[in-house]
């Protein structure tokens, strides 16, 4: 076996446990959600419009955005809980991803539900009262029965969707098969990207087929049929847990951001802590901002940052003192605001410059940046995600007036090839 | 006074079904569906309600088992207010048939028939026993109990719906057009069989129908309405023979119409045979 592959299944079962509890907590919750409103719904016209045109809305939110909207959300009612109850809860990881994905998990399972019972025939309704069922009665043994079918095609659409979406709960912290696909990407690892989709699309495939047993079983009520998918569902569920809840706690944790150099860092930084005799795991692909307030937030206990990210983005700070001044200030501010210790530095320079062709600049006669700041206007500018919304890139814009024709962002590996 | 003279006393004084200037709108009062009617129908009695499409027949029968609540009146069955008791336990003790039959697809043909007994309470043991007693009654095969509604005809499906009807041993029988939807053949060949099953248990029928020559063969007694009003109420003799309503007459006249013209018909071809 190539040694990618192996790598790869090494990591399998804990990233498709982790992956398998998060779509079926989210599923499920989602179902627990879902089915209520949609009984309440049964006979309410306006509350019916509401969840409709709510789930309708979530379901048009671009999924990863979702999924990192609930993270500064759960940090603010995490604080608020710590300084009502005296204890928060981790805003990382599985509790977004878990929101986010119920929310996202609700539509198809609200849309046909309240399909398949506002379009019960009318017929069926009326004898149902004419031979004397109550409300309950009724709802109980004609129409959830004669619902079953279509509410569960719902769930199994949703069921599909939430595999899917699932595997982009990696940046906000939560493993999952998209771990095979973030940090494949970055080092361009394409078995490993390969791996997950592969993986992610054969989960979703078995889901779907035993909800689909479910929903044969309850279309020609065979209760062997509905019985047996759902138990393989069940089953399944509890084997791919099983490696979740047998592995033990890491003792560390080591975070790690979402492009190559960061992920060697993690690993060595875990790798060390290991061959002292402790465990750790390494929590990689995290968004830059999301690492910091893990790490203040106690839910990382370590990660490798930029000093300049630091001064400028966490500390809100200008200007550009020597790097001793710089690094003496941010471990004061550190340690005094956010109760963080900076550990010390590595060692090596890593700051963003400015490049282009030689030929090209020869060309253009560019020898420095106000050189530059006058052929701008006909030249395209590139950097990765994060450089355009960053202080020293708004510093230096504003300051030489550099206005480009164009501009372009590319994620870190592939723009510096 | 016999036993028999007492029952027949007392079917006078209370009557199976009673409505009392029972009225009902369904826009707030601008207009009625039924207005101001009142009626005595006693046990046994095997009613016809004719009139054109919005007269108010299928809501006069529909407050006698509270399918639809009348706004000012008072209705009673068996001497009894039907608000008295609560909607569904009124409509477990009162059969109802409609046009569209309404069985419960997701339930065998044995499970729709049993379904009153079932809500009801009754033993099992009970309950397949009337199961299979009411197959025969309404004259199909046993081994239907085991199939599915969209398995069967029409006609068959009706005959389910009867014996559904039928299960818990109603004493009144409500008939929103039962037939209607049936080819000309099945369809008198099932009122004629629901006819006798009448005379056999006694039933107390009121039957909505907009076929006079059926009201006409069916029912002992023939109620007309319009514009939510009791036009005429008799027997059929009665009501064929004259009336002073010209619209009654126009309707009554109907199965004469049809008669003189089938007898024509086949004196013609007598006659040029």
């Amino acid at each position: 076996m190539d040694d990618r592959v192996a790598a790869a299944a090494r990591l399998l079962p804990d990233y498709l446990g982790q992956h398998v509890a998060l779509s079926a907590a989210a599923l499920g919750l989602g179902l627990v959600i879902s089915v209520p409103l949609v009984l309440a719904a049964r006979r309410n016209a306006r509350l019916r419009w509401a969840a409709l045109a709510l789930s309708s809305v979530i379901q048009t939110v671009p999924s990863l955005a979702l999924l990192a909207l609930f993270y500064p959300l759960l940090l603010a009612l995490s604080a608020a809980a710590e300084r009502t109850f005296g204890h928060g809860f981790s805003a990382l990881g599985f509790l977004p991803s878990l929101l986010a994905l119920t929310l996202y998990s609700m539509l198809p399972i609200v849309r046909n539900g309240t399909a398949a019972l506002m379009n019960l025939d009318p017929a069926v309704i009326e004898a149902a009262r004419g031979v004397g069922m109550t409300d309950r009665q009724r709802l109980v043994r004609v129409e959830l029965p004669l619902a079953a079918p279509v509410l569960m095609a719902g769930v199994r659409t949703s069921a599909v969707w939430v595999i899917g979406t699932a595997t982009l709960a990696t940046p906000v912290g939560q493993t999952s098969l998209g771990n095979y696909i973030f940090s494949g990407l970055q080092v361009e690892n394409w078995i490993s990207v390969l791996f997950g989709c592969g993986a992610a699309v054969g989960l979703a495939l078995v889901t779907d087929q035993l909800l689909g047993l479910v929903e044969t079983g309850l279309a020609k009520r065979s209760h062997a049929a509905a019985w047996l998918g759902a138990g393989l569902l069940l089953a399944g569920v509890a084997v791919a847990l099983v490696p979740v809840a047998t592995a033990g706690k890491a003792t560390y944790v080591v975070g790690a951001k979402s492009f190559s150099e960061q992920y060697i860092l993690g690993e060595l930084m875990a790798d060390k802590v290991r061959k002292q005799g402790s465990s750790a795991t390494l929590r990689a692909g995290l968004g830059s901002a999301v690492a910091f307030r893990a790490l203040a937030s106690n839910e990382i206990d370590a990660y490798v940052d930029y000093s300049g990210t630091i001064w400028a983005n966490v500390m809100g700070r200008t200007g550009t003192p020597s790097r001793q001044v710089l690094l003496d200030e941010m471990d004061q501010w550190l340690r005094r605001e956010r109760g963080v210790v900076l550990l010390g530095a590595l060692g090596f320079e890593n700051a963003y410059a400015l490049v282009m062709r030689r030929a090209h600049a020869q060309a253009l006669g560019i020898r420095s940046i106000a050189d530059l700041a006058r052929q701008a206007p006909r030249l395209r500018i590139g950097g990765d995600f994060e450089f355009f919304a960053r202080p020293e890139w708004r510093a230096i814009r504003d300051r030489y007036d550099l206005q480009f024709r164009d501009r372009r962002q590319f994620c870190w590996k592939t723009w510096s090839r | 006074m016999t036993g028999e003279a007492r029952a027949e006393a007392r079917s006078l004084a209370e009557p199976m079904i009673a409505l009392e200037r029972v009225s009902r709108s369904f826009d707030g009062g601008k207009t009625f569906a039924v207005r101001e009617v009142t009626l005595r129908i006693p046990g046994g009695a095997f009613v016809a309600i004719v009139g054109g499409s919005g007269s108010g027949k299928t809501t006069l029968l529909k407050m006698i088992n509270r399918l639809i609540d009348v706004d000012q009146g008072a209705v009673s069955v068996a001497g009894r207010a039907v608000e008295s008791v609560p909607a569904h336990e009124l409509r477990r003790r009162t059969g109802y048939v409609f046009q569209e039959v309404g069985l419960f697809p997701h339930l065998s043909i044995g499970e729709n028939i049993a379904v009153t007994p079932r809500l009801l309470g009754w033993p099992a043991a009970q309950i397949s026993a009337r199961v299979a007693e009411l197959i025969e009654l309404v004259g199909l095969p046993h081994s239907y109990l085991e199939r599915r509604p969209a398995e069967l005809s029409g006609g068959q499906r009706q005959r389910v719906g009867v014996a559904r009807a039928l299960a818990a041993r109603p004493a009144i029988m409500l008939m929103d057009e039962p037939f209607g939807a049936l080819d000309p053949v099945t369809r008198d060949a099932l009122g004629t069989e629901y006819r006798r099953l009448h005379q056999n248990m006694n039933l107390c029928t009121v039957m909505v129908t907009h076929d006079v020559m059926e009201a006409v063969l069916l029912a002992d007694r023939i109620i007309v309405m319009r514009q939510g009003a009791v036009v005429a109420d008799d027997t059929p003799h009665a009501l064929l023979c004259d009336h002073p309503d010209a619209g009654v007459r126009a309707l009554m006249d109907m199965p004469w119409r049809q008669a003189e013209r089938v007898r024509a018909l086949v004196e013609s071809r007598a006659n040029n045979g």
